[in-house]
């Protein structure tokens, strides 16, 4: 951490977006994390993303359990909701504010630990209910808060600093989520925020979960060598399959593509996700090929990063339920409320 | 691009932006943290080795360091570092212990310099202590040049004056005033082994239009301060015109204001923006009441009775074009303006009908002697200029380096060494780190706007001709400008070896002035910045490759506020706050530790 906080002087050249706001007026507290840590740079990116989409700062919610990247909401968009919940029940909090409130665009920030150790039952109900959020993890493989214990995602053979290498199966969070039906998956890395800012921005406008996991070192518990979440060895083995640019609604397709290279996919608000085929044979709307493509590199020892799964047709959670959009809270009291006659009647059903 | 040089001490001195525009190159940040940790003295001592006059220049130095101050570029107003020279005079200490001094035994060589103002004198101060024997020749009854005869004394207060030029004199010069050098050949014939001509550029230029000689009431601005200075002139009429808007003529119409005048305006031929005098001078001007009319253009003295009742002006219109470039203008109108006297401000010549034309120093067309930009030299071996007398009229900082360089020029003649053959500047760095967030500086960015500096009210100033203007910083304000200051001299250094690539510096900076990316060349890497980087004058600091990826770290220095949160967040310290101390040499710093000369009191 710093003791100074970030200086509120900037660049007078900084890019605005649609509402007049620069990147800037999108930071929080300064971090307290430990300086390197990937979770700052995912920070930065959240932060970029959220000023891009122009997203107004109270209509946006910060929904988090605990650990170090669980901390992270309070580094940026300081004007917003929030929530730091227990550890590892993020998800039914946010199930819960989303079911009162669907307007608002819900970002949940988690940690290994916090969603596949302690609150891995959470995490994929949150799935299975294709609750209308994107879902960070922030995935280090270690507990950073508790001094660097192995978390679920620890690699077969990863060497801690201190003591055995890890033995146990991880969980990748992308093949559960691909199996359970998410909408959106995602992985990428805090040190590329080329590729992560556009998958963080499809990901906030998908309707539906969007899942974006991220590899984010621990610099001080796992970036030794041995370890497979590492800068270094992240770097070694990270290999793109299909990186994309988002293109908000009314907008013009600007980049130049290649031949056969760019795919442009319509999301339900209008703006467009345009796909960069870096390996052409990788057919993202298919789990089956999706699955096997991701077990085959895993085991050729490969980071497999980009947008690997989207599916925009199914339905989440408030339309499966059939639920009203309007927040409760915009709701007049005798809409919320049907009045003692009528829990009477509804009560004489059941007698 | 290649990896930046940082071994070159040019690179981080360009990024001192203050100490970079100063022409006599003052370690700016250094004496303000030493203002800021109270430290008067030090501050003082730490001006004067390159400046020699802080009390005068924190008065009335042109600063140019002031537009080149990096605060300006990232908020409106750069730091007040003149008022803060001031700061360090007005509070310092009895200082005479730690003033060179001239040692116990002459080295045997004899030095003429002519003129006693800032740029002889600046000689004087750098020779004596070397244990030349300077004799300084001074046309006048007294010291100091244009800083005593024409800067005004509501604007420069003689005893400050006194004080400092009495620091020099002190070291065993040998001065002769009321001693004009009316030929330069018959000093030549004299056994000095080296001269210095600083004799400033003393004629104001006329105005040759119909009427001119006509009336006693039409006067040559620096002839006519002049003898203001000297008590000769001691009132002025009613309604004054001054012709010329640069800081002579500021200078002129405030000084009309204390000897009587109650009308004072300034007629400028051309718009605003295109005036010569400083922003701060017109504001000093304008805020006791001087009126500036613009677009007149002078065209005839008007005298009735063989008195000067007024001027005719012709007005002109002039077109700018899109790069702010004005044209001759062209006349729209005429009007007559009434006055009772007119003083002429535009500008100054040099003469010298003293110097012979036939003992080796070449004359330019404007009949300026052709002078070597480094060494001072002219055409002639070991005779030296410097000053107004050197280029045309400039400032007095630019007379002080004039005289250093001439100094070191002098010593290496009377040695025998070459001129030319000069030392170069050097670097010093030193890391600032005190513990993981402690840093031997004030990092922490201030939001403070630039501090007023308190005037004398408009009714009590004009009271006495003397009566300075402004009356220095108070302590708060002093201490509140010493935090504007960005510590450019803090240098960041980056180490590629160490870095993992881990974004944390990028992110953390508040002018994102850092960026990792695929090199490039220049004009292309710059447009590929994480902000615009379009301020040319400004270099990029590229590191070598990176590691773990081969991109490069780069660095645009233009915005960079030193606020250390770079290095602050770096896992591995590849980025480091280093002191930048730039080595500038001096005379003093040719002779080599045997050569120091002995002084009385001090041991060996
Ligand atoms: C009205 C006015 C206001 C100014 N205000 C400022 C200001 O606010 N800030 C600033 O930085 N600069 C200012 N300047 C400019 C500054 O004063 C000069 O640039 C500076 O004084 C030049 O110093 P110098 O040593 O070269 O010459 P001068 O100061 O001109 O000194 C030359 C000396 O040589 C003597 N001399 C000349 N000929 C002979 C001879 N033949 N024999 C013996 N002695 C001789 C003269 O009497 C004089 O004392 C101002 C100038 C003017 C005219
Ligand atoms: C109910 C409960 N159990 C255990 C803990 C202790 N604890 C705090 S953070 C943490 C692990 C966090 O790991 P992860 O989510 O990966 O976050 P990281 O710090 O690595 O970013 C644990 C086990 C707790 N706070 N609450
Ligand atoms: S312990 Fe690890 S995860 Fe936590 S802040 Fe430090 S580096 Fe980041
Ligand atoms: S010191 Fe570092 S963080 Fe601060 S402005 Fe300069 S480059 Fe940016
Ligand atoms: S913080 Fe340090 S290690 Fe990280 S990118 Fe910057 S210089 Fe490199
Ligand atoms: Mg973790």
């Amino acid at each position: 951490m710093s003791f100074i906080a970030k200086p509120k002087v900037s660049h007078p050249g900084m890019p605005k977006n649609k509402l007049g706001l620069t990147s800037r007026d999108y930071e929080g507290t300064v971090s307290t994390l430990c300086a390197g840590c990937g979770h700052d740079s995912v920070t930065a990116a959240i932060i970029q993303a959220v000023f891009e989409l122009g997203i107004e700062p109270h209509m946006l919610a910060k929904m988090s359990g605990i650990g170090c990247s669980s901390k992270t909401p309070a580094y940026f968009v300081s004007q917003s909701h929030g929530f730091n919940s227990v550890h590892g029940r993020m998800p039914s909090v946010t199930t819960g504010a989303n079911a009162a409130n669907s307007e608002l665009t819900y970002i949940g920030v988690s940690g290994d630990g916090d969603s596949l150790s302690i609150g891995v039952g959470q995490f994929v109900h949150a799935i299975r209910r294709n609750l209308n959020m994107c879902y960070v993890i922030e995935n280090n493989g270690v507990y950073g808060l508790t001094k660097g214990q192995f978390s679920a995602s620890a690699d077969i053979g990863s060497k801690p600093k201190k003591g055995e290498p890890n033995q146990q199966e991880p969980i990748d969070p992308v093949s559960t989520a691909l199996s359970l039906g998410a909408t959106y998956i995602a992985r990428s890395f805090s040190g590329d925020k080329e590729q992560l800012v556009p998958l963080l921005k499809g990901a906030l406008m998908h309707r539906g979960f969007a899942l974006v996991d991220i590899v984010s070192p621990c610099v001080t518990f796992n970036d030794h060598e041995g370890s497979t979440k590492s800068y270094a060895h992240t770097r070694q083995f990270y290999h793109h399959v299909i990186d994309i640019d988002y293109v908000p609604p009314a907008e013009e397709i600007k980049a130049a593509y290649g031949e056969g290279e760019a795919m442009p996919i319509e999301m339900h608000d209008g703006s467009t996700i345009v796909l960069r085929k870096v390996d052409k044979d990788y057919d993202l709307t298919s789990r089956a090929s999706a699955f096997k493509y991701l077990r085959e590199h895993f085991n050729a020892g490969e980071i497999t990063t980009g947008l690997l799964y989207l599916d925009e047709s199914r339905a989440e959670m408030h339309e499966l339920m059939g639920n009203i959009d309007t927040p409760l809270s915009h709701l007049p009291l005798d809409g919320l409320h049907p009045g003692s006659e009528e829990l009477k009647k509804l009560q004489n059903r059941y007698r | 691009m290649k990896p930046t040089d940082t071994s070159n001490p040019d690179y981080f001195h360009k990024v001192v932006d203050c100490q970079r525009g100063c022409p006599a190159h003052t370690d700016v940040p250094a004496y303000i943290r030493m203002i800021a940790q109270g430290q008067f003295s030090d501050a003082y001592m730490e001006n004067r080795k390159s400046n020699v006059f802080p009390g005068i220049l924190g008065r009335v130095c042109d600063r140019p360091c002031e537009p080149a101050c990096r605060r300006g570029r990232v908020e409106e107003k750069p730091v007040a570092i003149c008022r803060l020279k001031r700061v360090a005079a007005d509070h310092r200490d009895d200082i005479t212990a730690r003033l060179p001094k001239a040692p116990d035994q002459s080295n045997g060589k004899k030095v003429a310099l002519i003129g006693a103002g800032c740029a002889s004198l600046t000689v004087a101060n750098d020779l004596a202590p070397l244990g030349y024997e300077v004799t300084i020749f001074e046309a006048l009854q007294t010291t100091g040049g244009l800083m005593r005869t024409n800067i005004p004394q509501f604007r420069l207060p003689p005893k400050v004056l006194d004080e400092e030029i009495g620091y020099i004199l002190d070291m065993n010069v040998d001065l002769k005033l009321n001693h004009s050098i009316d030929s330069l050949k018959g000093l030549l014939d004299e056994n000095f082994d080296a001269v210095f001509v600083g004799t400033g550029a003393p004629h104001g230029k006329n105005l040759e239009i119909p009427g001119r000689y006509d009336s006693e009431n039409i006067h040559i601005g620096i002839d006519w301060l002049e003898s203001v200075a000297f008590e000769h002139v001691k009132s002025i009429g009613k309604q004054v015109l001054i012709i010329g808007v640069g800081n002579t003529a500021m200078d002129c119409c405030r000084t009309s204001l204390r000897l009587g005048a109650e009308d004072v305006k300034v007629m400028a031929r051309k718009p605003r923006g295109y005036f010569k005098a400083s922003e701060w001078e017109l504001q000093d001007a304008e805020e006791e009441n001087v009126e500036i009319l613009i677009n007149h253009s002078p065209k005839e003295f008007l005298i009735e009775d063989g008195k000067l009742v007024g001027m005719k002006f012709e007005l002109m219109e002039y077109n700018i074009d899109e790069n702010g470039r004005i044209d001759r203008g062209t006349v729209s109108g005429e009007k007559i303006i009434p006055c009772d006297d007119v003083v002429l401000a535009i500008g100054q010549d040099n003469a010298f009908p003293w110097i012979e034309r036939d003992i080796g120093i070449e004359f330019n067309e404007w009949d300026c002697p052709i002078v070597d930009e480094t060494t001072m030299m002219c055409g002639r071996e070991g005779v030296f200029f410097g000053g107004d007398s050197a280029f045309g009229p400039k400032n007095i900082i630019w007379a002080v380096e004039h005289g250093h360089q001439a100094a070191i020029s002098m010593h290496r003649y009377c040695q025998g060494e070459s001129i030319s053959d000069r030392l170069p500047d050097g670097l010093n760095l030193a890391s600032q780190k005190m513990g993981m967030h402690e840093w031997s500086f004030s990092n922490d960015y201030d939001d403070a706007s630039r501090r007023l500096m308190p005037h004398v009210d408009l009714k009590e100033r004009f009271k006495q001709i003397d009566i300075e203007v402004e009356l220095g910083f108070t302590a708060e304000q002093a201490v509140q400008e010493v935090e504007r200051c960005l510590n450019c001299d803090i240098q960041t250094v980056f180490t590629a070896d160490l870095c993992i690539e881990c974004d944390a510096c990028m992110d953390i900076c508040p002018v994102n002035c850092l960026t990792i990316t695929e090199n490039g060349e220049e004009d292309e890497l710059r447009t590929r910045l994480r902000a615009p980087a379009e301020n040319l004058e400004q270099d990029l600091y590229v590191s070598a490759d990176l590691p773990q990826t081969g991109r490069v770290m780069v660095k645009d220095e233009d915005l960079c506020v030193h606020c250390s949160l770079c290095a602050e967040r770096c896992p591995t310290g590849a980025w480091d706050m280093q002191k930048s101390t730039i080595l500038i040499p001096y005379a003093k710093d040719e002779l080599s530790d045997e050569q120091v000369p002995l002084v009385a009191g001090s041991s060996a």
